[in-house]
């Protein structure tokens, strides 16, 4: 691992004026869970890290407006085991306790997930490692596609990069509409979760749409958009720790016994968190049955394109949407 | 820079882990004890460098680049070193501490070996930089009992066989004393989801699920 420099700043606008100092080799480091495991890798070689979280203003939980409010430092665990949380937005808490283990949700932030890399096998091989990966050195080579690929997306993959985007958390965000609030060397702005993310197209290696030094400071959650009908379905090797083969954010809107509105997003699948709008669509209006819950779950799928080893993921997603929705259904009051 | 300060700093420390004097030659953790122990090897055989504060003169206050001061009460006494700035929390433990209960597995945060308490929530200390210990109470496996008495957890582990090799013990125990007090171990189910971060390659789960029921009931949690 190479040195760096260390910055604890007490506020905000401290960590993004030394962010603008420090340049391209600067880093936020929050929980450190993803940043810190790619430096030992040699994967990320930041010059200057900048340790956010003694920034007390980024910690904080609201939960009793309209919109519900996360500081982008508070933990994954705190946000999970919120009481409005849990009882009121199941989608938002399983999302959360489904990922990694109690001592990681311990550490690691709700803005530091949005942004964690991918646990492709071969961008952690390393710098330096046998393997060519355009992710970590652009331009070498993908030895994903047409390599071991059974853990790679099926949904949103180029020619360079079928690397999975592996966080529960921001499929959960996306499926709700939530936004982020940033705070960069322009002042602060905001845009919905769903615009953090690119597809890798030609330049796998630019995952996210942060201008240079912009900083998560919240993320916000419409309160109605992630109601008691709700779930993150998740698939897994093992029944518990470890990332997703295929899950599903699923929000219900019922009007008498029929869904006015469908919420459905995917994860372990894609190379970004994915929204399904086919599946959507064809749930709106509907009496939800198993059949056709079912043919949501195809609909969420039909663009998808598979590799070698990883067919098996079209039918077990579509299979996870179907009884996500299935799931959030039966919370019916 | 007084140790002392650390303390005040911090609050009591709870009395079972009341520190030693500064610079009392039986204190594992005595800087003083330390140089003569290790601190040359270390020095030599890794990145890490150790520099005791009380070495430095006061007037000095730039630290050699790529180090950082940091303070904390690590079971219940106050540590001051200055460190590379790489150093993760699991190393420092190990490596300048000699506090080698907590385990290197995988380095990754996958195995749970290295679990320690931070504040009083449970973490894996190869993914945490040594520099956020600043200010911060560690606790680890060498920690928990009070002198030769153990804690229900470690006698639970015994009484239920629940290890082989026992390499992962001292990380499933930190692991386990914090399931508790989480309240997440109120059946047989929510422990093995919230004990999932700890693997044991020996596979005594049965034994581990069990000795953390027995010791939350004698926890009085859970
Ligand atoms: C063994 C293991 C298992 C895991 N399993 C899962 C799983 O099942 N599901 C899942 O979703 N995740 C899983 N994770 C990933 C984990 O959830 C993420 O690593 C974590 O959420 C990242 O948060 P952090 O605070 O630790 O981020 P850090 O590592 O501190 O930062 C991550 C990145 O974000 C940047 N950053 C951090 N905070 C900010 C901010 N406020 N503004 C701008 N940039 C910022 C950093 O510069 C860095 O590039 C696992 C991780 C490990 C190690
Ligand atoms: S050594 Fe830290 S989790 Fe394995
Ligand atoms: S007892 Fe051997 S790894 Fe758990």
């Amino acid at each position: 691992m190479q040195s760096f420099r260390l910055i604890r700043p007490r506020t905000a606008q401290e960590a993004v004026s030394a962010a603008a100092q420090g340049g391209a080799a600067s880093r936020f480091i929050a929980g450190g869970t993803t940043l810190y495991d790619l430096m030992k890798l040699n994967i990320e070689r930041p010059g200057q890290v900048i340790d956010i979280t003694g920034i007390g203003e980024l910690h904080r939980i609201e939960t009793a407006g309209e919109e519900l409010r996360f500081g982008a430092l508070a933990p994954m665990s705190a946000v999970a085991t919120d009481a409005v949380v849990s009882r009121d937005h199941p989608v938002l808490a399983e999302a959360l306790a489904k990922a990694a283990s109690q001592q990681l949700r311990n550490m690691a932030s709700v803005g530091g997930n949005l942004l964690q890399r991918t646990r492709c096998p071969y961008f952690r091989n390393g710098a330096g490692g046998v393997y060519p990966c355009n992710k970590r050195e652009p331009g070498s080579g993908c030895a994903a596609i047409g390599g071991l690929d059974r853990s790679q997306a099926v949904l949103g993959t180029s020619e360079a990069c079928t690397a999975v985007s592996p966080g529960d958390w921001p499929v959960a965000l996306v499926a709700v509409d939530a936004g982020i609030e940033l705070l960069g060397p322009n002042g602060p702005r905001s845009m919905p979760v769903d615009a953090l993310y690119r597809l890798p197209g030609e330049t796998p290696q630019h995952e996210f749409t942060l201008a240079p030094g912009e900083m998560i400071t919240a993320i916000t959650v419409p309160r109605r958009n992630a109601g008691r009908l709700s779930t993150y379905h998740k698939i897994r090797d093992r029944e518990s720790y470890a990332f997703a083969l295929a899950s599903a954010a699923v929000v219900l809107e019922l009007e008498g016994d029929r869904i006015a509105q469908a919420r459905v997003a995917l994860g372990g699948v894609a190379t970004r968190p994915w929204r399904a709008p086919a599946a959507e669509q064809m749930l709106a209006g509907q009496r939800l049955t198993p059949e056709l819950a079912l043919a949501a779950g195809h609909a969420a799928f039909r663009d998808a394109r598979a590799g070698h080893h990883n067919a098996f993921k079209l039918e077990l997603g579509a299979r996870t949407v179907a009884d996500a929705l299935i799931i959030a259904a039966e919370r019916r009051p | 820079m007084s140790r002392n300060d650390d303390i005040s700093a911090k609050g009591d420390p709870e009395d079972r882990n009341r520190a030693s004097p500064q610079g009392d030659s039986t204190d594992p953790l005595s800087l003083n004890r330390r140089a003569t122990l290790g601190i040359g090897a270390a020095m030599a055989s890794s990145a890490l460098s150790v520099v005791p504060l009380r070495a430095q003169s006061p007037q000095v206050t730039a630290l050699p680049e790529g180090t950082t001061a940091i303070r904390t009460l690590v079971n219940g006494r106050p540590v001051a070193v200055t460190i590379d700035v790489r150093t993760s929390l699991l190393d420092l433990l190990r490596e300048t501490l000699a506090l080698t209960g907590a385990k290197k597995g995988c380095d990754h945060g996958q195995c749970g070996a290295c679990t320690v308490h931070l504040d009083g929530r449970r973490v894996a200390s190869c993914l945490t930089l040594a520099a956020k210990a600043d200010g911060r109470e560690v606790l680890t496996i060498e920690g928990l009992s009070h002198g030769d008495a153990l804690h229900p957890m470690q006698q639970a582990f015994i009484d239920h066989d629940a290890l082989q090799c026992g390499y992962c013990t001292p990380g499933q125990i930190m692991a386990a004393v914090a399931c508790v007090a989480e309240g997440n171990a109120t059946s047989r189910e929510r422990i093995r989801e919230y004990m999932s971060g700890s693997i044991c390659r020996c596979g005594a789960y049965v034994g581990i699920v069990a000795a953390i029921e027995d010791a939350a009931s004698r926890m009085g949690r859970g």
